[in-house]
């Protein structure tokens, strides 16, 4: 796909976007923007989050209005007010957050607000329609499941569809690899060259230099708002990009010393636990975490991994096995008792969970060690110790914030995931349990992140880090442990790992038809 | 035995017309929520229509003006809800219970001083045109069955509008869009359908139904006016609603269960019982909230899954 042999500049754009700007309260989300697309071709719209990219992809959807710029389509100009605008012209965008309504078929999903839908559409026909074009283009889904029967890969493949059916000529992808796993990610790329191949146009919202690499024949360079370089994906490289995209040189790995794993912290034995539903989401799931080391958490999210997360902090009941730490039954401990036990959490909601928005950061800060002294006496908080608690870790976290006294809600993301580490590193004993620590964070804070988690291994600390970033797994953890529907497929050594041995675990290979891989009942046997 | 068959058939009769005012509450209410929108001011409006129904009957001797103008006012109504909710994106929730409160409140002042100066003002007492049972010959004469074919002819409007009303909302496009609003209102937005049109639309639309619904209470189940002539049925049909997990054809089950409890009680008093008559008046609703938390509690044994998802959710598209 990154041959070049197409001769993409000779024929004019099919689309230009120009000068367009979209001011949010607070934010110039995208500023004067110029955007190409050529006939056939896949643009790779790249930057950090926050950059612009879903906005002005929202704004050529009909989501959003702009403030100010135009849009070409071909030579003629275009209002797109509405999505469906935006259908009628040919452009369709498939979302983040996918727009499905799950209690509905995938046909009827497909064919949900279509103009020219009779009135009493006949199901059957529509069906027919939809198999033939999953066949044409390798989208292979059932049209009659309902949505919520469905994987979250296939639920992309029915939004592909659902662009398809409309006839769209130019895709809009935000983040489509986001929730796939290596080889469903592999797949995507064959689609993408299959509707490629019938002279559509495809943008494609990324973060990563990877999949523009082997996707795109152009990249878009997105920072702040505004356009830093557009390039011929031939023509350049992760590492120019990397730069373009951060506005710094970046260094992409960070040095770390081998892993001097201790004593047994962490053990679960056969932990079987229910989500919110009360569908089992862990399934005897058994695991060991030792101190001095950093056990990674892979797997496609929705596979039980916020389930164990809470088993581990006391926030879930587990239904049947075991939880010890430090070689004590901590089974069915309340929240409170495991933080005495010393576990700390970082949660994947930071805003929700992890931090109160309304309330002082050096609030935030004392929130696990208000109940005792110096930080409370007789149950009554002294503020100026608190005070002088808070400055103590703004400092050493480097957490910026005009005064401690400033509603956490008011910092960035990245200062407030600084401001939950330096809480539960400052009351963790023993186990951090960190989930998604670095999702939706900039490069810097995510370097940050990444380097605390490190120090507190080093520190002879364990490590449970929860994640859906295979290369944050593969830099940072010393051992990864794969999650398929709630059981642990096989546990990987880092120093031998690679990405397509956790990929076929994620998507729930047996550890046994794969070499190098531990299968998870006899870790727990050899402890 | 032709004393238990005529038992029988004069006991479906009434639940039938019971249940009249029910169907047509419920499946309003049910095209409402499917759009995402629950309106609590069902008790105020079927009050509300429930009289000037009957007002406007009185006046005009005709029962069929009335029924339009009762439908007209409960349309109103919901009109003041949607505006409410949709556009203002006020609490749903308080929305509809202010609704209700100023729907019993007009009724009262309505029945009070719409009356004719000779009755002191008052609509209470008097007697007006009304929708009879039309009995049907031949059908009528079947054994317990032919209960069907000796009703007023809104209830034989709902033999109809009850299967179209199902036929709509799962076979249509229109049904269709209806039910993507009420389940994820962004989806549908993306997809191209306009929320806010087609959640004014099936508000008002229910809104409609619900005053007929309590048009038929006035012109043609207990013909006249009454201070509470609903006796609290805008409050059952909201429990209908969920009962028949917004489906109109279960909508008729829920119905009939309430109006036949109705119907059995009335013929206990009738026959002389020595129950207090209290505790039969309150039999019916006392078994809809018990078969309501059976029903709710096996539904979420089974996993199924019943309330629009986006029910009570104002809808803001830049939400950003």
């Amino acid at each position: 796909m990154t041959d070049g042999i197409r001769p993409l500049t000779v024929s004019a754009p099919v689309l230009r976007m120009r000068g367009i700007t979209k001011r949010f309260p607070g934010v110039l989300a995208n500023d004067r923007i110029d955007l190409d697309l050529y006939r056939g071709e896949v643009l790779a719209l790249l930057g950090e989050n926050g950059a612009g990219k879903s906005t002005l992809m929202n704004v050529l959807a009909g989501l959003y209005r702009p403030d100010a710029g135009t849009i070409l389509l071909g030579e003629t100009h275009v209002e797109i007010d509405s999505p469906r605008d935006a259908a009628e012209l040919g452009i369709g965008m498939v979302h983040q957050n996918f727009m499905l309504v799950p209690t509905m078929t995938v046909a009827q999903n497909i064919v949900l607000g279509m103009p020219d839908l009779p009135i009493v559409p006949d199901l059957e026909e529509i069906h027919r329609q939809i198999e033939a074009l999953s066949n044409r283009y390798g989208l292979l889904v059932d049209p009659q499941a309902y949505i919520w029967q469905l994987s979250v890969g296939e639920q992309q493949r029915v939004e592909i569809l659902k662009l398809l059916y409309r006839g769209a000529d130019i895709l809009i992808l935000d983040e489509p690899t986001a929730v796939l796993t290596p080889q469903e990610i592999e797949e995507l790329g064959h689609v993408l060259a299959a509707v490629q191949a019938e002279g559509k146009s495809i943008i494609f919202i990324t973060h990563k230099m990877g999949e523009v690499i082997a996707f795109s024949d152009r990249v878009c360079v997105l920072r702040q708002g505004r356009v830093v370089a557009t390039k011929r994906t031939a023509e350049t490289n992760p590492r120019e990009l990397a730069r373009l995209m951060v506005g710094r040189e970046v260094l992409f790995q960070i040095e770390k010393a081998p892993a001097d794993p201790g004593e047994t912290l962490l053990v679960l034995r056969h932990v079987c636990a229910d989500n919110d539903k009360g569908l089992p989401a862990l399934r005897q799931l058994s695991l060991v975490v030792r101190r001095g080391e950093i056990l990674g958490i892979a797997g496609v999210a929705g596979n039980g991994q916020r389930e164990l997360a809470e088993v581990i902090t006391g926030l879930r009941d587990i239904k049947t096995g075991e939880i010890l730490i430090n070689g004590r039954d901590r089974t069915s401990s309340s929240p409170l008792q495991m933080i005495e036990s010393g576990v700390g959490h970082i949660p994947a909601d930071r805003m929700g969970m992890g931090t109160v928005g309304n309330m002082a950061v050096a609030d935030n800060l004392a929130m696990k060690s208000y109940r005792s002294p110096p930080l409370a006496e007789y149950g009554i908080l002294r503020r100026e110790k608190i005070l002088r608690f808070a400055r103590s870790l703004i400092e050493a976290f480097g957490i910026s914030t005009p005064t401690p006294q400033t509603p956490v809600k008011f910092l960035s993301g990245g200062n407030i995931q600084k401001t939950i580490l330096a809480r539960e590193i400052d009351a963790c004993a023993s186990l951090l349990v960190a989930v998604y620590p670095s999702r939706g964070l900039d490069v810097g804070a995510t370097e940050a992140v990444r380097r605390r988690l490190l120090e507190q291994r080093d520190a002879g600390r364990a490590v449970l880090l929860i994640s859906e970033d295979l290369d944050e797994l593969l830099t940072v953890a010393d051992r990864i442990a794969v999650l398929y529907e709630g059981r642990v497929m096989g546990i990987v050594p880092t120093a031998s790992a690679d990405v397509e041995t956790v990929g076929l675990l994620m998507s729930g290979s047996e550890a046994a038809e794969l070499d190098g891989v531990t299968s998870a009942p006899s870790t727990v046997g050899a402890f | 035995m032709t004393g238990l068959v005529a038992l029988l058939t004069s006991i479906l009769t009434i639940t039938l017309r019971a249940g009249t005012s029910l169907i047509f509450g419920t499946v309003g209410e049910i095209y409402t929520e499917r759009s995402g929108i629950l309106n609590l001011g069902i008790e105020g409006m079927m009050l509300a229509s429930a009289v000037t129904g009957f007002g406007v009957g009185y006046y005009s001797d005709s029962a069929l003006l009335g029924l339009v103008v009762a439908a007209c006012m409960g349309g109103l109504l919901a009109a003041v809800h949607a505006f409410l909710t949709v556009t203002m994106r006020a609490n749903q929730v308080v929305s509809g219970l202010s609704i209700t409160l100023f729907g019993t409140g007009l009724a009262s002042f309505l029945g009070e001083r719409l009356g004719p100066a000779t009755n002191n003002h008052s609509l209470v007492g008097l007697i007006g045109p009304r929708f009879s049972p039309l009995v049907v010959p031949g059908l009528s004469q079947i054994p317990v069955l032919g209960a069907l074919f000796r009703q007023d002819p809104l209830t034989y409007a709902l033999y109809v509008l009850v299967p179209l009303a199902w036929y709509y909302l799962y076979r249509t496009r229109f049904g269709l869009n209806l039910r993507a609003v009420g389940e994820s209102p962004l989806t549908a937005d993306a997809m191209g359908v306009d929320v806010i049109r087609i959640r004014y639309l099936y508000t008002i639309l229910g809104g409609m139904l619900v005053g007929v619904g309590g048009a038929h209470l006035s012109l043609a189940y207990a013909p006249g006016w009454t201070e509470n002539l609903t006796g609290g049925r805008g409050w059952i049909v909201i429990a209908l609603v969920i009962f028949a997990m917004w489906n109109p054809l279960r909508a008729v089950l829920g119905a009939i269960l309430f109006g036949g409890i109705n119907a059995v009680q009335f013929r206990l008093q009738a026959g002389g019982t020595t129950i207090a008559s209290a505790y039969l008046n309150m039999l019916p609703y006392l078994i809809t909230i018990l078969v309501l938390v059976a029903m709710t509690w096996w539904e979420a044994l089974s996993h199924r899954v019943g309330a629009p998802a986006a029910l009570g959710v104002p809808y803001i598209r830049e939400d950003k």
